[in-house]
């Protein structure tokens, strides 16, 4: 009796749960390979150049070939590291950037753990992430390195604050922590007009800055600054631990892309009303916040860190304060209920 | 009674690492390696809130405790030039005196578990540690809590908090004399005639 209620109710269950991961995990990581070399084809066609064109068809498997490099080259730990440190910082990078996507919605019920407080959870999954780098600078036990990790967690940190006010705003507008219920609250009568990105249109400007800053991408890559640092706290690391930085990195940045639509544009919902919403319309648009994302690094010089400062902590936080403020004011003037407490939500639930 | 088991199984997990790490932060020679054991214990509390269903608290756990504070121990930490040689041989000094006050701690402590008397109504709270997930989310019920029935305690603290900040501000502000600073207002006012000059160069003479 016992035995087939602990089958039934944990083992069948945790199975699934554990395929779900594995299947999310791979998609994500094949998706990673193609848009890696997406990134640099991107910057190539910028700057009139052709990109990986040798390995596969237009160089399809480039990133694969990449993979199979890293992974056969010797791991080099240097002379008085703390080696424990040194192979657990790009340990942690990768699984914290790998189990932030738990909480993704991709479509209606597709999530692995929708979560009440999702959108806390993924904002504390990708502000870890500051541990690995400022670890693996340390344990480098060199100077660049350590010097490129500090820098980071300073900017990670001030970018966070002013994240964590523009999602407020947001949240205030729908009255919900879950992200299936952000998506939800912008379905509306007029398709891509119901959308975050209307009302909160100078949040959406400053969450993609911030998002920028916070995954270390350019202009904001002065943890990594080669001209300054070298290469930042990745200067001692090689093969498979770089391997993870820099999977983790991307993952970050895909993660931050997918974050953007499901706040600002509706997540799987359609933009045209009377097409059908699915899981294709979150990918199209966390594809098209990628090709952005490309086009920045590619256009844009690197910020001076001063200037890096100045952004985060004197024009955005007051900026995203401001919002928030500006937000539940409108919404008590005009007595604008949030979308938790409409009709339609309870009606849901 | 299977349903039972596994929510039991985590809890001791997650105590056990608590503990265990809590023990390894004093421990450790290394005070990062202390920082890090310390993250480890941040984390398994984390999990014991989860398991009493308060999800709220448990990532507010990992984004200010580990996500800020324990970064600032790291950023501290890191720069500290320890020499841990001379931390080694001062042991055997202050062991005597150590043991002293952890044997008054442990006799307060006895004394104290000694003539503790459990509520009856301890009980029912440990039933109920928060209110059901289907009447409210514990980010409503502490919102409630805080913003409604607190809310001049809750600003109070703030404000508290606010002071302590600008305090510390002041305490290390200081003003040198001579340094080069960049102004930004100036910077961004600057137009390209007065910042770009074109030159001619004679090969073999350079400007003058």
């Amino acid at each position: 009796m016992q035995e087939v209620s602990f089958v039934s109710e944990y083992l069948l269950p945790g199975l699934w749960v554990l395929a779900q991961c594995l299947i999310l995990t791979v998609c994500l990581l094949v998706a990673l390979a193609f848009l890696l070399l997406m990134d640099r084809k991107v910057w190539a066609a910028v700057q009139l150049r052709r990109g990986p064109n040798v390995v596969g068809p237009y160089g399809l498997f480039q990133s694969f070939a990449d993979f199979g490099k890293f992974v056969l080259k010797e791991i080099v730990i240097p002379a008085g590291a703390d080696k424990m440190v040194f192979l657990l910082a790009p340990m942690i990078v990768f699984v914290l950037a790998v189990i932030g996507w738990a909480a993704i919605p991709f479509a209606e019920g597709w999530v692995i753990a929708d979560l009440n407080v999702g959108i806390l959870y993924v904002l504390a999954m990708s502000s870890l992430g500051v541990l690995g780098v400022i670890l693996g600078g340390w344990a480098s036990n060199s100077k660049y390195p350590f010097l490129g990790g500090l820098r980071s967690a300073a900017q990670m940190v001030s970018y966070e604050v002013s994240i964590g006010f523009i999602l407020v705003s947001i949240l205030l507008s729908v009255g919900s922590l879950n992200l299936s219920d952000i998506v939800r609250a912008q379905d509306g009568a007029y398709g891509l007009f119901s959308w975050y990105w209307l009302p909160h249109l100078p949040m959406l400007v400053l969450f993609f800055v911030s998002a920028l800053a916070e995954t270390n991408r350019p202009p904001f890559d002065l943890p990594e600054a080669e001209s300054e640092l070298v290469a930042g706290y990745q200067v001692e690391y090689s093969s498979t631990p770089y391997l993870l930085f820099m999977i983790g990195e991307y993952m970050n940045i895909v993660l931050m892309c997918a974050m953007t639509s499901i706040l600002f544009f509706g997540g799987w919902l359609s933009p045209i009303p009377g097409l059908p919403d699915g899981v294709m319309w979150m990918v199209i648009k966390m594809v098209a916040m990628f090709f952005v994302f490309a086009m920045v690094k590619a256009i844009v010089p690197r910020y001076r860190y001063d200037q890096l400062m100045r952004l985060g902590w004197k024009v955005f936080l007051p900026m995203s304060l401001a919002w928030v403020v500006l937000t539940a004011v409108v919404m008590r003037v005009f007595e604008i209920t949030p979308w938790a407490a409409t009709a339609a939500a309870q009606a849901l639930n | 009674m299977a349903a039972d088991v596994l929510p039991v199984l985590a809890f001791y997990l997650f105590s056990t690492i608590t503990v265990i790490s809590a023990l390894m932060v004093v421990i450790a020679s290394n005070p990062v390696r202390s920082v890090l054991w310390l993250i480890a214990a941040f984390f398994s509390s984390a999990g014991l809130f989860v398991l009493l269903g308060a999800e709220f608290v448990a990532m507010l756990m990992l984004i200010v405790y580990v996500g800020a504070v324990a970064v600032l121990f790291l950023f501290v930490v890191m720069m500290l030039d320890v020499d841990f040689v001379a931390l080694r041989q001062g042991m055997s000094e202050y062991l005597p005196l150590g043991a002293f006050v952890a044997l008054i701690l442990i006799v307060e402590i006895a004394l104290v578990v000694g003539f503790w008397v459990v509520s009856p109504q301890v009980s029912t709270l440990i039933d109920n540690p928060a209110p059901a997930i289907t009447q409210t989310t514990n980010t409503a019920a502490l919102g409630n809590i805080i913003y409604d029935d607190y809310a001049y305690l809750f600003q109070a603290a703030g404000l508290i908090l606010l002071v302590a900040m600008i305090g510390a501000i002041v305490l290390t502000l200081r003003t040198r004399e001579g340094v080069k600073k960049q102004s930004v207002v100036a910077q961004m006012h600057r137009t390209r005639e007065e910042a770009v000059a074109l030159v001619d160069v004679k090969p073999g003479q350079g400007i003058n």
